[in-house]
């Protein structure tokens, strides 16, 4: 009992005097207000009339409060929707494409004794060196794969990471022992059932963490449809709200009766609809990540050893 | 004895050797990725050859047919590049925006890391770290409205406040001399969170009993930090800085182009890199060759200074190097 509260006087001792605490919150509560600003911001001009946006600019608290823009947003709910889906789509199932080759991968690579793992070892390295860079990239996916304009061009570039490749193969070789392995294969199961019933469920955290961060990459992703979509049916929200940004216009195809589309054109808000469609990316963000950001942190802890 | 031993190594050796189902099975499992590989990382590694050739597409046949009927133009594709007077720009952009990024991605992170693991209270400093995390987790396309927001010229937050201060206002997007200082503040302010969490989270692995060894002796936490916590981060320190050293040639593409809301026009000399560049010549239709020569150069520089930054780090410190 003594000993405990030994211990404890030491590490009050030694923690930094009152002052320097308070100074120290001082300076981080800045800083983290700094990195939640901005959001409350476009959100507050989202919200903001066109008029008085017209009138004063952008404010923080706005003059004259308006769900003129989300109201719009609704009027397009075909746009909007159809590029919700395909963020969701793409997220989905990209993420779900990319845990399974990134783990069956880091499984085989965790394998000792096999005969291949120098070979598949430099597979996985050489790519994080060298690469062939964005042009013979663009021209083999469009010209030799067919991925201009489809779906897939989204989804399967993102796919694998040598990265997570390697965090898995790492989790693999630290966490799966080998005694398992074994006596299953002794009872007669496939790797593939070895892999599937066995290492899988046991493998949860680095699963989490792999597609946590294929997941956020997918959603955030707007370059691979900037390069590859020109169809406007494929577009995700982030390429939505990128090519808004030069044409506002091509969001507004729905005028409500008794508009000729060029009145509705000139009467939407478009200001206020630019910055709701970035609170309307942001905002799924913003209520997930809070609970999933200790998987971020175990990942990138886990990537940090050697692998 | 010997004789055993050579035995025993004959075994080894045929066991080794042989083939079994097992491996059989375990190449299968990884066949789907090794395609992916193959087809996603290795295939763009040749198509760098388009650099050497005057790369022209045949409407309706596929990249080999393209590929083999266009002319081989040596270093042609290079000389124009390299003529054109863009790469100096480009070259001085991208690395000393890098040099810059590279020293501040280090310097304030850990130091915020080292600040934040000595607050008093555990919840609050819980609380920073959430809150400093979030810009990592949006597109810079929705940090470009952000940043809109407040540069906007007629109705940006920041020409708001200098109206009302009676000062003039400010064009910033036709400002070139600014965009220095607004790009490094962008990049820091939506990486500095996220690497702070990293590396408090080696901080937080350091063994607690060497500083309550160090109070026992009488160090004062100035003391602690600099030969405690410093020199625990080190191999951490390392392994980003070769990352990113790596890294050099490229640039974080959505900075400079969101951002700047393009890269071109009066921000270009302050804004474009290797990789506007590109993008802006394939969304114009530049030839194909040309561009591809600044990958091409792209990619074979970075190889070397990652190799080079290895073998400078494994000359210092065997175990920190990567390779």
């Amino acid at each position: 009992m003594k000993k405990v509260s030994n211990e404890e006087t030491v590490s009050k001792l030694n923690r930094i005097r009152k002052s320097t605490d308070v100074l120290f919150n001082i300076i981080f509560a800045i800083l983290a207000l700094c990195c939640i600003i901005p959001v409350v911001f476009v959100f507050m001009i989202s919200i903001t009339s066109e008029a008085s946006l017209a009138k004063y600019g952008y404010q923080l608290i706005p003059r004259e409060f308006s769900l003129a823009s989300y109201r719009f947003l609704w009027g397009e709910k075909d746009v909007i929707f159809g590029a919700l889906g395909v963020s969701v789509f793409v997220t989905l199932v990209g993420t779900a494409i990319g845990v399974i080759l990134t783990t069956t991968m880091g499984y085989v690579l965790s394998r000792p004794g096999y005969k291949l793992n120098g070979f598949l070892t430099w597979l996985v390295f050489i790519p994080m060196i060298f690469n062939g860079g964005m042009i013979a990239s663009y021209v083999i996916n469009t010209n030799l794969l067919g991925l201009k304009d489809s779906v897939w061009a989204l989804i399967l570039p993102l796919a694998v990471s040598s990265f997570n490749v390697i965090i898995s193969k790492t989790f693999f070789r630290t966490t799966i022992p080998d005694s398992i392995v074994e006596s299953a294969k002794i009872d007669g199961a496939s790797q593939l059932s070895i892999f599937s019933r066995i290492v899988l469920p046991i493998s949860k955290p680095v699963i989490a963490t792999i597609g946590l961060f294929l997941c956020f990459g997918y959603w955030n992703d707007w370059f691979q449809s900037s390069l590859y979509i020109s169809n406007s049916k494929l577009y995700s929200l982030q390429a939505l709200l990128n090519n808004i940004q030069k044409n506002i216009e091509f969001l507004a195809n729905n005028p409500a009766a008794g508009l000729t589309l060029q009145q509705y054109r000139n009467s939407m808000p478009a200001e206020g609809a630019r910055m709701a469609i970035a609170i309307v990316i942001v905002v799924p963000i913003a209520c997930a990540y809070p609970f999933f950001q200790k998987y971020f942190i175990s990942g990138l802890t886990v990537g940090a050893i050697k692998g | 004895m010997v004789k055993v031993k050579n035995d025993n190594n004959l075994q080894k050796k045929k066991v080794k050797s042989r083939w079994k189902h097992d491996d059989t099975e375990l190449t299968l499992l990884a066949l789907p990725t090794t395609i992916w590989y193959i087809l996603f990382s290795f295939l763009p590694m040749f198509g760098i050859v388009i650099a050497f050739k005057n790369f022209k597409i045949f409407p309706g046949h596929n990249f080999i047919y393209n590929l083999f009927h266009s002319d081989w133009y040596g270093w042609k594709n290079f000389q124009f590049l390299i003529k054109s007077n863009d790469l100096v720009i480009l070259l001085r952009n991208t690395l000393g925006y890098n040099i810059v990024f590279i020293i501040l991605g280090i310097v304030i992170p850990v130091t915020l890391a080292i600040m934040i693991s000595l607050l008093h209270s555990k919840g609050k400093s819980k609380v920073y770290q959430t809150m400093m995390f979030f810009p990592h987790f949006m597109s810079w396309v929705v940090v470009s409205y952000f940043v809109f927001a407040f540069l906007s010229m007629d109705k940006g937050i920041i020409n708001g406040v200098l109206r009302s201060m009676g000062e003039e206002t400010v064009q910033w997007y036709m400002q070139p001399k600014y965009w220095p200082f607004i790009l490094t503040f962008m990049q820091v302010w939506k990486t500095a969170g996220y690497s702070m969490v990293v590396y408090l989270a080696s901080i937080t692995g350091i063994d607690q009993t060497l500083y309550e060894a160090a109070v026992i002796d009488g160090a004062t936490k100035w003391q602690q930090v600099k030969y405690i916590t410093l020199p625990s981060l080190k191999m951490i320190v390392v392994m980003m800085f070769i990352l990113n050293v790596g890294r050099i040639f490229y640039s974080d593409f959505g900075l400079f182009y969101q951002t700047t809301r393009g890269a071109t026009g009066l921000l270009y000399n302050v804004s474009s890199t290797v990789d506007t560049y590109v993008y802006n010549a394939l969304q114009k239709s530049t030839p194909v060759g040309m561009t591809a020569a600044a990958t091409f150069f792209q990619s074979v520089a970075c190889c070397i200074t990652i190799l080079i930054a290895n073998w400078i780090v494994k000359k210092i410190d065997r175990e920190s190097a990567i390779i």
